[in-house]
């Protein structure tokens, strides 16, 4: 390992910046996502460059406090000339985006640019933030001198979280059903300019620190990663705070630490945060507790298992059925089946330990257990059977393939109906009988 | 149905009258000159092919499409004035039902109206939302998300946020609409004990076999009313086939023109 250099008076206040920044933007950016409006976010967060710059101009002066008026002005301008061009140009949603974003962004450059002597504003500062430069500005407060962007981000995120709180219920329901909002006299345009309005100014805040082109990494990555841990508004909120806040910490200590492992100096805190937010929400979107990627192929797998023993069940049933023999060498089976032999053995100690099968030497055969198993999922086969040829109509050559499928997922309540829709057969389309329902299962 | 118990007082003035109401898109009429009066405490279908405006009618109605003309009342109000007396249940699919909120939040959003701005929903709204899920049979699910219910649980969590609100007139959109059976039947039920306890009800409705038997009133709509009144006296053959047959292919020529002569000025 290289040398890591810490210091807890610069170090320390980078990451406490860096987190306050992160709350404050994900925080606006949950309604964000669950508006469907990421991408406005990104618009507006680019789009205020030129309320910036203008603000320079004109007051001559880094004070925050015209910066944010500019920057709020032209922001709510960005979302509402997007929705004039998307009524009247006819044009969808994203492609005014396009047209407005871009077009104020580029303003924005060229006056920075452009007067790039009179103002104390550097394009790459804008694009992508200087953090570890913040510390070195400082303010002081109450007798506590601490960096000047801090003390802005702390205001934002009070802003933030005062604004929200105050609309909570407001921004849950013209988020969820913007009809009943309006017709009950939430105006949705007001809640929609309200939220705006913080996108706007949480933007200008973050920019010294994260850069207009991370910002929006960080209002909308923690709360997407939150909407696929959660399933409650209020624990998204949580949930993407504590991401978004480990972003911060994860990014800064990483900045420092990995590029000393390769010999490298220390990389760009604002990147290393926004790549910690996108590590955690793949993290998140394979691990995710309901529907992850894991879980999902966890339960094919499972769900691949038990179909294969069902197979062999049935097949065992069928066996005894047809040729009165209750044994049946393993090795057949499996050939009869095309199953894979590790997982033809997995399913057979399965069975085996469920006491569903029972074996003697290589041969094997059911139990009571087993057998009860068989004659319901064979009963289930020749049900749907006679139900695809009779009600549904299907060809006769087509009904054993899909009542194969079928009878996986059929249920004694699914059963009993199918048993009513076809008027209680004994036998099926191809003539054999189907057997008679077992209520009770054997025990083990 | 703990909330609509108490009968409410008849008014002179009708529930709903729409007159001389033209809806229009970029100058393209949806709606042209619709008028209608809805007697107090009647169910009401509304029934047209796709296309015939009749979503468009109820957002005009509760003011969230703006009108090129005409002009609706509601108990003799505006709507503004009348909000509270209005209830709406919205299209199934006009909602994201992935967003992470629970049955009873929903049903809880039918009283922001009368928390009013700013305020947080208390405890006694819950058990209000509560009461409301289970006179429509699903209080079991009150605590899951939105996400895991099936179409007929949608849309009885949707009626049970229509009941908290405790409204006179109510504004539904398809509530029949994939829905099973057995909800259909809860659904029906419900808007007859509304209609006993003196609530107008409109209800935008596909399934022509059961207007008969659901309603007292009707509407046939296609861009314009074709035919209103009691169902045993407007809702016959010759009327129906004035409204399904065919689009009214004049006016479309007419507004085509319109818009064509707009682009060219």
């Amino acid at each position: 390992m290289g040398d890591f250099n810490w210091n807890w008076q610069l170090d320390g206040w980078i990451i406490l910046t860096a987190v306050i920044c992160a709350l404050a933007c994900s925080l606006v950016g949950n309604f964000l996502v669950l508006r469907r409006m990421s991408m406005l976010g990104d618009a507006i967060t680019h789009a205020v460059l030129p309320g910036l710059a203008v603000a320079f101009v004109v007051t001559e002066s880094r004070s925050s406090f015209p910066m944010f008026v500019g920057a709020a002005v032209v922001g709510l301008c960005t979302a509402f000339f997007t929705e004039w061009i998307r009524k009247s140009g006819r044009v969808d949603e994203g492609a005014s985006l396009g047209v407005v974003f871009t077009t104020l962004f580029a303003l924005g450059l060229v006056l920075i640019v452009h007067w790039i002597d009179r103002v104390d504003l550097d394009a790459n500062c804008v694009l992508y933030g200087s953090i570890e430069l913040t510390p070195l500005e400082q303010v002081n407060i109450l007798g506590i001198r601490m960096p000047r962007a801090f003390l802005i981000l702390s205001a934002v995120l009070g802003l933030n979280t005062i604004v929200i709180t105050l609309f909570y219920k407001e921004l849950k329901l013209a988020s969820f059903d913007s009809v009943l909002a309006s017709s009950v006299g939430f105006s949705p345009a007001t809640i929609h300019y309200v939220l705006m309005t913080l996108v706007a100014i949480t933007a200008v805040a973050s920019f010294e620190s994260v850069g207009s082109v991370l910002v929006v990494a960080m209002m909308i990555v923690p709360p997407a990663t939150a909407f696929l841990l959660t399933r409650r508004l209020f624990q998204m909120l949580v949930v993407s705070a504590l991401i978004a806040a480990f972003s911060g910490i994860l990014g800064h200590l990483s900045a420092i630490a990995v590029p000393s492992w390769f010999g490298f100096r220390s990389t760009s805190t604002a990147g290393m945060m926004a790549v910690a937010a996108g590590s955690l929400f793949t993290l998140a979107a394979v691990f995710a507790p309901h529907d992850g990627i894991a879980i999902r192929l966890w339960h094919q797998i499972l769900l691949g298992l038990n179909i294969l023993a069902d197979d062999i069940v049935a097949l065992l049933y069928r066996v005894e059925e047809k040729q009165g023999r209750k044994e049946a060498e393993s090795r057949w089976i499996r050939e009869v089946l095309l199953c894979n032999r590790l997982a033809f053995i997995a399913v057979k100690r399965w069975l085996l330990f469920r006491g569903e099968l029972r074996s003697n030497a290589n041969q094997i055969s059911l139990t009571e257990r087993g057998h009860h198993r068989a004659q319901n999922l064979v009963r289930s086969h020749r049900l749907w059977e006679q139900y695809l040829l009779d009600e549904v109509g299907l060809d006769p050559s087509r009904i054993h393939p899909q009542a194969e499928k079928m009878e996986h997922y059929t249920d004694r309540d699914l059963r009993e109906k199918l048993h009513q829709a076809i008027d209680n057969p004994d036998i099926d389309p191809h003539g054999s009988p189907i057997p008679v329902e077992l209520s009770k299962r054997p025990k083990k | 149905m703990q909330p609509l118990e108490n009968q409410i007082p008849t008014t002179s003035k009708s529930p709903l009258s729409v007159q001389d109401l033209t809806v229009a898109y970029h100058r393209k009429p949806v709606l042209w000159d619709v008028g209608f009066e809805i007697p107090q405490g009647s169910l009401v279908g509304i029934v047209g092919p796709n296309g015939a405006g009749k979503s468009t009618l109820l957002k005009a109605i509760m003011g969230i499409v703006p009108l090129a003309s005409g002009r609706v009342q509601i108990f003799g109000k505006n709507y503004r004035k009348a909000r509270q007396q209005v209830g709406y249940v919205p299209q199934k699919e006009s909602v994201d039902w992935d967003f992470p909120v629970t049955v009873l939040d929903v049903v809880t959003m039918g009283l922001y109206k009368k928390i009013g701005w700013f305020r947080p929903v208390a405890g006694k709204h819950r058990t209000q939302a509560l009461q409301a899920l289970e006179s429509v049979g699903i209080a079991d699910l009150a605590n899951r998300q939105i996400s895991e219910l099936s179409g007929g649980q949608q849309q009885r969590t949707f009626l049970a946020r229509a009941l908290v609100q405790d409204a006179e007139l109510y504004l539904m959109d398809e509530p029949f609409a994939a829905v099973d059976a057995a909800t259909e039947n809860a659904i029906i039920s419900m808007l007859r004990k509304m209609k006993s306890n003196g609530r107008t009800t409109i209800v935008i409705h596909h399934d022509l076999q059961t207007v008969p038997t659901y309603f007292d009133h009707v509407i046939l709509l296609n861009m314009r009313v074709v035919a209103d009144g009691p169902v045993e006296k407007v809702f016959n053959e010759d009327n129906l086939n004035k409204t399904y047959g065919g689009r009214l292919t004049l006016l479309d020529e007419v507004s085509e023109a319109m818009r064509r002569r707009e682009r060219s000025l």
